[in-house]
């Protein structure tokens, strides 16, 4: 860019180093003194510096035709995208302007100046030592007693005093996190309160469903499958039915399990029914509905908790229990239920 | 040229300046440092726009945000709309929800400013990205300028921040679920995890209790809005007082600075970038739509939305949380979850590294001098490829957090491009690297770039009392100003020439 400066580089200044004072040594003062402030680039062609100067009030009268313009479409009712080209036009009509009224008719030229030091002179640099230690050494040599035996332990104990009004913001974490709103024989009702029954899901359906009296409880989110009576038997899922509760009642392939995903918590809504894959949207983690929805693929290391079902004599879906574990991503003390 | 009417004129206007200059000065003793601060000296190059972009976007984002604040209501209490966009009507949403579509469609002008708030807050961060690079692959992070090196780190991070919790204020189910991940990384952390995601949110369980909204709000529109502008007052404080650096150039040394005043060639110039800032964010907020939450919908714990991605800055911690393996910690009753280690302990490690890049560099270099003129990449091969290498990984992972996408649109099952993402993790910073390792070598024996061509020649005497031309021919790379000892003795080997031959 240096070499095609529209006008002449002003170098100035009483010792620059290409004077031979050598490297380092400060220029006095920040900007040459004997500059010819007044020159701009078409100072000596009035009449073009005419025509710039109408140019730039052109442009600049189109920044004011959108601003009439802007007015008048909010008094219209608005319209984002007329408001945004005729912003457009106008901030940058605007800004053009400006920049061809600084390349041109702006006066001042490129200019060279020091650096000057940016560092303190060397009887400051010590002086400052001899400053600080006045008051360092009045305090901790003789006063040492007082600020290392009081008031660092004074300190502390206020400033954890402070602390305290933090815990305020939450509640201290309870058991929230190893329970849901599931209960024995609650019955599965979808996001608009529809009981489900069994005869509702034929093999290969897939509904969300929640604990009655808890609809849209986001901890307790469930997926139920009906996976098919021989598939339930051919595979491993029956045998997940721990601590002698029913999984699926009734000789029905119908399973649920828990829909937070075990990797970070987002809704597992996604259902691959050839593979009877159940897969997370957010970070496709891969759940196999045939081997207790153990993750197959992706992110997430932990299968999702398997509620165990029921059925009502009236044919209704019920939970036997709560999700025989924590449900959703994990944190630091999960494997300490009780 | 001028008549005498304009003299006369131009001598009243001077002395009424005077008068009240002088006013200010019998209060303040401003003058002089008015002066001075007038005649400041900013050198001209595009790049150094950049930073400027990243300033202005920020002034718009104030600007708008104020305007947004009037409208937006921080309540997570739940109300059925009734408004003009009718494929919601009757629907239940959040306070905070409706509110947001009531600003999009019932308040005049108020969808330009949500979507210029918005576009000015992706370019700001890509600004701030840009400026970043451009810092780095030209080593202005050197002494004396590791301070600002450190404050814009903070700056970045500070930033990503801000938009994370902004665009999670609508609580549309885009954003819900950006928050339910959020919950589970800060829930992962080891020991206080629980704790630390209960205090945050006010409640045991995502999505807490009905605290958050309001505390995000207070956080987004006061917290770090302050932070940055007082970050960002600190950096351009200590820019002012250590001054810019420059390229090497003719007539351009370590102890001088070439450019165009502040005043007032520089203020006319800045302010039209300004005006230019502003004229895209409102042509984008208005012409482009952004973030259209009404067609996610509100946020619902049992839905999620697939196929949207969250604003590209967050991409690669999401690449991260997809390509970090099925690994957890169990033992002793207790866990490390999976999204701990991509969702801390990675970009923990990673901008550890950036904030000691500049004490780093110092040691691959054995280099601790003051340096005011820039290195050209070209001239550091070794420190463009590593920043190369970093920009890949982080493209990888960016990437990586499209994989639906992409795969949707390539025909190849995610599953695979999640396995070769993984390997890109490696394998793209090696590649990446090396070539530009190789580029760099490969520009440096070529042309001679124009920076370094000569406009005549000027005579200066290093300090070893050498004479030499700067500027003038001569064949390229081994001729920077800098290198001809223009620099403090003893301030370790000129630059460039540790590596470059
Ligand atoms: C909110 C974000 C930021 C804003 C608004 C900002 C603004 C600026 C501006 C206007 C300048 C002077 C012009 C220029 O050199 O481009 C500057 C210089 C500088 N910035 Fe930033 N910056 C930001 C973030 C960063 C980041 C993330 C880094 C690096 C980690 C950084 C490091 C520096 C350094 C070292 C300088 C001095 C450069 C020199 O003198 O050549 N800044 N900044
Ligand atoms: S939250 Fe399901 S894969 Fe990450």
């Amino acid at each position: 860019m240096s070499e095609e400066l529209p006008f002449p580089r002003v170098v100035t200044g009483t010792h620059g180093p290409e004077e031979g004072a050598g490297a380092g040594t400060p220029w006095p003062g920040d900007v040459p003194p004997e500059q010819d402030d007044t020159w701009y680039p078409l100072r000596d062609d009035p009449w073009r510096a005419r025509r710039v100067e109408l140019f730039i009030a052109l442009l600049w009268g189109v920044t004011a035709a959108c601003g009439t313009g802007l007015m008048a479409v909010y008094w219209m009712g608005g319209q984002a995208q007329l408001e945004g080209a005729l912003l457009f036009c106008g901030f940058s009509a605007l800004g053009a302007g400006l920049v061809i009224w600084a390349r041109r008719l702006v006066p001042g030229q490129e200019v060279v100046g020091s650096r000057g030091e940016h560092t303190s002179a060397p009887e400051d640099r010590s002086g400052v030592v001899g400053s600080l230690s006045r008051g360092t050494d009045a305090m901790l040599s003789r006063r040492g007693f007082l600020v290392k035996r009081v008031l660092v332990p004074v300190g502390g104990v206020f400033g954890i005093a402070a602390l305290w009004p933090l815990a305020s913001l939450g509640s201290r974490p309870d058991r929230a996190l190893f329970h849901t709103k599931w209960y024995p024989g609650a019955r599965l009702v979808t996001e608009d309160g529809r009981a489900v029954h069994v005869d509702d899901i034929v093999v290969g359906g897939e509904l969300t469903v929640f604990p009655e009296g808890f609809i849209e409880d986001p901890m307790s989110a469930a997926v139920v499958i009906n996976i098919g009576r021989d598939k339930l038997q051919a595979h491993t899922v029956n045998g997940y039915n721990q601590a002698g509760f029913e999984v699926v009642s009734g000789g029905n392939g119908i399973v649920a399990f828990s829909k937070i995903c075990t990797h970070a918590g987002c809704p597992v809504s996604l259902f691959n029914v050839l593979a009877m894959q159940l897969i997370c949207p957010c970070h496709q983690s891969t759940f196999d509905i045939l081997q207790d929805c153990a993750p197959v693929f992706g992110p997430a290391s932990r299968p999702l908790p398997q509620l165990p079902l029921g059925v009502r004599p009236d044919g209704y879906l019920i939970a036997t229990r709560d999700f025989v574990e924590p449900v959703g991503p994990g944190f630091w003390d999960r494997g300490s239920e009780p | 040229m001028s008549t005498l009417a304009e003299r006369a004129a131009a001598r009243k206007r001077a002395e009424r300046s005077q008068s009240a200059l002088d006013w200010l000065d019998d209060r303040l003793g401003s003058s002089k440092w008015l002066r001075s601060a007038m005649d400041k000296i900013f050198p001209d190059h595009w790049s150094f726009m950049v930073g400027e972009i990243a300033m202005y976007s920020f002034v718009i984002l104030v600007a708008t945000g104020i305007y947004l604040t009037f409208f937006y209501n921080a309540s997570g209490a739940e109300v059925v709309y009734h408004g003009p966009y009718r494929p919601l009507d009757g629907q239940k949403m959040t306070i905070a929800y409706e509110s947001v579509i009531n600003l999009s469609f019932s308040v005049r002008a108020g969808l330009i400013m949500r979507q210029a708030h918005h576009w000015a807050a992706l370019i700001f961060i890509a600004a701030i990205v840009f400026h970043m690079g451009r810092i780095f692959f030209t080593g202005a992070f050197r002494r004396p300028r590791e301070v600002n090196w450190v404050i814009g780190t903070t700056l970045l991070l500070t930033a990503m921040l801000e938009g994370f919790s902004g665009y999670s204020l609508p609580d549309d189910l885009l954003s819900g679920g950006g928050l339910r991940i959020l919950y589970s990384i800060v829930q992962s952390v080891p020991i206080v995890g629980t704790w630390l995601a209960a205090d945050l949110w006010g409640g045991n369980t995502f999505p807490g209790n009905g605290d958050f909204f309001p505390r995000l709000f207070v956080l987004h529109e006061f917290v770090l809005p302050l932070t940055l502008a007082g970050l960002l007052g600190a950096h351009l404080a200590v820019l002012w007082r250590q001054k810019h650096t420059d390229f090497p150039g003719p007539g351009k040394t370590e102890h001088n600075i070439v450019g165009s005043r502040l005043w007032p060639q520089y203020f006319v110039k800045t302010n039209a970038l300004l005006l230019f800032v502003a004229g895209v964010v409102f042509g984008l907020g208005g012409l482009v739509q952004i973030n259209p939450v009404w067609v996610y919908g509100p946020y619902e714990a049992a839905r999620a939305s697939s196929g949207t991605q969250p604003d590209w800055y967050i991409g690669w911690l999401d690449g991260a949380l997809r390509l970090w393996p099925h690994w957890e910690f169990r033992s002793f009753g207790h866990e490390i979850p999976n999204p701990f280690f991509p969702g801390i302990l990675i970009p923990g490690i990673l901008f550890a590294v950036i904030y000691a890049w500049p004490w780093l560099d110092k040691r691959i270099y054995r280099d601790y001098g003051e340096h005011n003129l820039l290195d050209r990449p070209r001239d550091k091969p070794l420190r463009t490829a590593l920043g190369v290498a970093a920009l890949a990984f982080f493209v990888d992972l960016t990437l990586a957090s499209a994989t639906d996408l992409i795969g949707n649109a390539l025909g190849v099952p995610f599953e695979t491009l999640i396995e070769l993402m993984q390997y890109g993790t490696f394998v793209a910073p090696i590649v990446a690297g090396v070539v530009a390792f190789r580029v760099c070598v490969r520009l440096q024996r070529g042309q001679v770039h124009p920076i370094q061509r000569p406009v005549g020649g000027i005579m200066v005497r290093d300090a070893r009392g050498g004479y030499h031309t700067v500027g003038a021919a001569h064949d390229g790379h081994e001729a920077s100003a800098e290198e001809h000892g223009l620099e403090p003795a003893g301030a370790g080997p000129p630059a460039g020439a540790s590596e470059a031959h």
